[in-house]
């Protein structure tokens, strides 16, 4: 594989940029491997990328129903952070940004991080209580993390409404500066470019219809390109994996919701910083190229279609101009919507099952994509080692027996 | 958006109502004398099927009753709804969305 460099730029230049090569290969599954990765959004590719480069397993291969990254992958608001309240959350999703900091060059690949700060809003007295605790359970993890009075916020972000009289004043906000957003498809397509690399068989358009067993530990799949036999199998499936764990005989925790964001139409840098509040419930951010990136909440009822009801775009409509009066006149260009794996908890479920060999990633719910690196790296280990890394131990199933749950509902700030 | 039809009011827009789930869980009789896992199973595990749903449902905004509703949750068709108590719909066959 091409090595990108500015030496690679200049000599395809002289090609007029006709001869890049493909980033990867479309291979035909092989009749078995050592292990099969169910789902190639962004979870499920690093997941093979770390299991390649962090453990040496490279006889991998990793199966999607549609085209890679073509699911919440491609469909999130792509904000990266990591000020979760509990420190199990706290290691996990520190670990991940400590990952998406340095991900640029480690896949080679511009996953345009961009560490701008995101402010979480507090609008009433118990926003307060609750934002500052989170900043001290923060720093106390060793994460960054400030309280900004109204007057702060004003200098850090100009044109955000902060009228005394407005129906949900703000009252301040937590910042974390190293949080921001990341390129949502360049981080799929790293992930893939770097899988593809190191020998990892990424196969699209296959989807997995049955997962065999025999005497309590899984075998293989049967898929709609037949039947691949594997020693390991992990299910990353996000809003399909009930659907997954059904074909394997096991129930999960998760409820399937839609999940609707919307942009709108490019204009002239504006806003710097990712604003996000769960009591008026949006959050927005200005891509790249100009267009406001913003998202809310789930629709509340079980649905597998990715679209979702009006009135929740209306509602986060009145969120956002009620956050900036200035955005009153642009019109949204283009709405869609992700099926997302709810958990009761608001945290993700990463570790093993009662089947030998099947392991699971899922839950995420509304907030995956910010962990996609971290979440594929203790998946990898977990895999391989077959046992929890330290940092994923609390996330197993078990905990819905046991009672031990990570309860993030308010740090996940919105959506749950 | 989805028109709900309760079964005391008739047809109503999704913003009268709060969803309130997968239906027919019901609580064990005698929950100190079952399994932990039997419990989670009550508790937290759920259907969650790409397909027909049978679901309870608020009108929060009208008559204030929960009742039942079987949709789909792909198309998001609805079957029919019934009060709590009565016997569901037959399903319709789930190869027809």
């Amino acid at each position: 594989m091409a090595r990108y460099s500015i030496f690679s730029l200049a000599r395809n230049a002289l090609s007029h940029h006709e001869q890049w090569p493909r980033l990867w290969r479309s291979p035909e599954p092989k009749p078995a491997y050592d292990v099969i990765i169910v789902g190639a959004g962004g979870h499920g590719l690093a997941t093979a990328y770390y299991l390649a480069r962090e453990h040496g397993i490279t006889d991998v291969a990793v199966l999607e129903k549609g085209w890679l990254g073509g699911g919440n992958t491609g469909r999130n608001t792509t904000i990266i952070r990591s000020n979760y309240l509990w420190d199990e959350s706290a290691h996990l999703y520190e670990h991940a940004l400590k990952l998406w900091e340095t991900l640029s060059q480690d896949l080679n690949f511009n996953v345009m991080v961009s560490q701008r700060g995101v402010l979480n809003l507090a609008h009433d007295l118990h926003d307060v209580r609750e934002g500052r605790r989170r900043v001290h359970a923060n720093r106390l993890n060793g994460i960054d993390a400030e309280w900004l009075t109204p007057a702060e916020i004003k200098a850090f972000c100009p044109i955000l409404n902060l009228a005394p009289d407005a129906r949900y004043p703000v009252l301040g906000a937590t910042l974390q500066r190293r949080g921001g957003i990341a390129r949502h498809d360049a981080v799929a397509w790293g992930f893939a470019r770097a899988c593809d690399t190191r020998g990892v068989d990424i196969i699209q358009n296959c989807e997995v219809t049955g997962i065999l067993k025999e005497g309590g530990r899984v075998i293989g799949v049967e898929t709609t390109k037949g039947r691949i036999r594997a020693k390991k199998i992990g299910l990353v499936a996000a809003g399909h994996s009930s659907v997954l764990a059904a074909l394997a005989g096991l129930r999960l925790p998760i409820e399937s919701h839609p999940l609707q964001a919307l942009v709108s139409e490019p204009i002239k840098p504006v806003l710097h910083c990712v604003v996000m509040s769960g009591t008026v419930h949006v959050y927005v951010s200005q891509s790249d190229k100009g267009e406001l990136v913003m998202g809310a909440g789930i629709d509340a009822f079980n649905s597998y279609a990715q679209r979702g009801s009006f009135p929740v775009i209306e509602h986060q409509m009145g969120a956002c101009l009620e956050l900036f009066p200035i955005f009153s006149r642009l019109a949204m260009m283009r709405t869609w919507g992700g099926i997302v794996d709810v958990c009761p908890d608001a945290s993700p479920i990463i570790g093993k099952t009662p089947l030998q060999g099947l392991y699971i990633n899922c839950g995420w719910g509304t907030g995956g994509f910010k962990a996609t690196p971290g979440s594929g790296w203790v998946f990898a280990y977990t895999i391989a080692q077959d046992r929890p890394h330290p940092l994923n131990e609390a996330f197993g199933l078990e905990r819905f027996t046991s009672g031990a749950l990570i309860d993030e509902h308010g740090a996940a700030a919105v959506a749950h | 958006m989805l028109l709900i039809p309760c079964p005391w009011c008739g047809e109503r827009a999704e913003v009268e109502f709060r969803g309130g789930g997968e239906a027919h869980i019901a609580r064990p009789e005698n929950p100190e004398a079952i399994s932990d896992p039997a419990w989670a199973d009550y508790l937290f595990m759920r259907t969650n099927p790409k397909g027909w749903h049978k679901e309870r449902w608020y009108h929060v905004h009208g008559c204030r009753r929960w009742f039942n509703l079987v949709r789909h949750t792909l198309t998001h068709r609805i079957v029919a709804s019934y009060k709590p108590g009565e016997s569901p719909p037959p399903i319709p066959d789930e190869t027809l969305p």
